[in-house]
């Protein structure tokens, strides 16, 4: 598929109506195009995995999805997992049932706020560089040249990416779930009365394969949103640094809200 | 000689308003065509329909009996694997070296042995004069070396048609001689098609086998460097006394 797009009409708009039928028409347009995306990335995993070049590419963009990202994500989700643990477990005292507190945090965790902040911290830290590396890329005809070269962005750019959303995506999830557990437990022992081994046991004692599962799947469909959006706004990127501006702040945007409604929609097809 | 790129009244419109109104030319096999113009004449928008970056409105654009406008993808790549294209700014990926750049078209398109392939970088980069460079990364050499290294990327494939997009703006003089020497030098000995799109009066008289002056998204004049400069057309005439004018 080709990347450095061409604006769909030459003239200028004649009325109020064309212009807004336009701009409704561009909208379903790249929604197909980055849907393409997508399904195109997803076509060029084996190209990736099967040439040297794009091995090396992938295992690159593993260590920066999952190893540059562990920081910053260990701190949001230890900060979320203390908050959690707090909120709940004065809420648990007032009825003299802090031995739940393991049982609250650790589901809340794996089935929401472990995958949740995972997403919104690659979305912060991952997405936005992809978008903005791209983007750059783009407004200094690096994509045309790869186009004109012969060399697809998609295959040499997009999917690496992509896959190594997909694959850390989950383990980050479950990292994210772990160190939350460990600092709601931190709270419990320390402010709550609550003691490390009982909160423990209550937190393995009420954990299931399927809350592990979906938030794992969960964390997988984030990963691919991520990336998807990241690299189609970068690769829509036009008018130079202002546009590349512009791309990476929609695509956090964008991410955000995706992230959001697609952990509802998820939630809501699981527990009914 | 044989026609080996065409435009036929090809007219290119950006939101309403033409860059492109009807251009119409052709080069010959193994010409040097210098492309001149003032700014905002679509001398960049011609390159770029070459590639199909950009598609006309109408009309047509042929290479080598080839309608690059229309024909399906399969197609494209082959006319594209034909072709080398220097960007303005070099275009050169920001985290790889000069000679991984270079190497880049041949290690993704082509079957070549990496020995194969390290002797024509080497090749490439020894006839930019940039071998001291090929370690380095774009971010640390100059413009005038990232063009040069631009250049290397675009003849590396050994492709028989290679387009400029300003191989020498912003470049010192004794650069700019040197790489207009260097397009001359690839036309001479390899065969090479090209078209150069360029500001640089002095560089196009010499190099070129034919000189194209763009006004108002129309082809005025396609003639000789010689015939060029004697032309009485009055465009042209103004274009070369806006020319002297910058010069002094």
């Amino acid at each position: 598929m080709t990347i450095v797009r061409e604006p769909m009409w030459d003239d200028a708009p004649r009325s109020r109506t064309q212009a807004l039928s336009r701009h409704l028409l561009q909208f379903l347009s790249t929604l197909g195009w980055t849907a393409r995306i997508l399904v195109s990335s997803f076509a060029a995993f084996p190209s990736v995995l099967l040439r040297r070049s794009g091995r090396v590419d992938f295992a690159a963009q593993l260590y920066v999805v999952g190893i540059r990202t562990l920081p910053v994500i260990t701190v949001v989700s230890l900060f979320i997992g203390m908050i959690l643990a707090l909120q709940v477990g004065l809420e648990l005292r007032r009825f003299n049932q802090e031995i739940y507190l393991g049982a609250a945090v650790m589901l809340t965790l794996l089935r929401e706020m472990g995958p949740f902040a995972c997403g919104i911290s690659l979305a912060a830290c991952v997405g936005s560089a992809i978008a903005a590396e791209i983007g750059t890329m783009k407004v200094n005809d690096e994509i045309a040249a790869l186009e004109i070269m012969s060399i697809s962005p998609i295959r040499y750019l997009a999917a690496p990416r992509l896959l190594a959303l997909l694959v850390m995506s989950p383990i980050l999830a479950f990292y994210c779930s772990v160190i939350g557990t460990l600092g709601g437990g931190i709270v419990g022992s320390t402010q709550l009365n609550v003691f490390f081994q009982q909160y423990i046991s209550s937190a393995l004692s009420i954990a299931e394969t399927k809350d592990l599962f979906v938030g794992l799947l969960k964390a997988g469909v984030f990963g691919v949103l991520i990336g998807t959006v990241s690299i189609a706004e970068g690769f829509g990127t036009n008018l130079g640094a202002t546009g590349v501006g512009r791309a990476t702040q929609r695509s956090v945007i964008v991410n955000f809200l995706l992230i959001l409604m697609f952990g509802y929609m998820i939630t809501r097809v699981f527990y009914r | 000689m044989s026609s080996l790129i065409e435009f036929r009244d090809v007219v290119k419109k950006f939101n309403g308003v033409p860059v492109l109104n009807g251009v119409t030319f052709s080069v010959e096999k193994g010409e040097v065509l210098c492309v001149v113009g003032p700014s905002g004449t679509g001398k960049s928008v011609t390159l770029k329909h070459l590639v199909r970056l950009l598609t006309p409105t109408s009309g047509s654009v042929i290479v080598d009996g080839v309608d690059i406008s229309s024909c399906g993808d399969d197609e494209l790549v082959k006319i594209r694997d034909r072709i080398g294209y220097l960007f303005q700014g070099g275009a050169l990926l920001a985290w790889m070296t000069v000679a991984e750049n270079v190497a880049l078209p041949l290690e993704e398109c082509t079957r070549l042995s990496d020995r194969e392939i390290a002797v024509r970088v080497r090749h490439a980069l020894r006839a930019v004069e940039l071998t001291a460079a090929a370690d380095k990364y774009p971010a640390e050499i100059s413009g005038g070396m990232q063009k040069r290294a631009g250049l290397a990327r675009a003849v590396v494939r050994e492709s028989d048609i290679v387009l400029y997009d300003e191989p020498t703006s912003g470049l010192d003089p004794v650069t700019s001689i040197t790489i207009n020497r260097l397009i001359r030098k690839l036309n001479r000995e390899l065969g090479i098609t090209s078209i150069v799109v360029t500001h640089d009066m002095q560089g196009a008289l010499d190099i070129a086998d034919r000189i194209l002056l763009l006004k108002g998204g129309k082809a005025v004049e396609c003639s000789t460097p010689a015939e060029f400069t004697q032309s009485t057309n009055p465009d042209v005439r103004e274009f070369l006394a806006a020319m002297k004018g910058e010069t002094l």
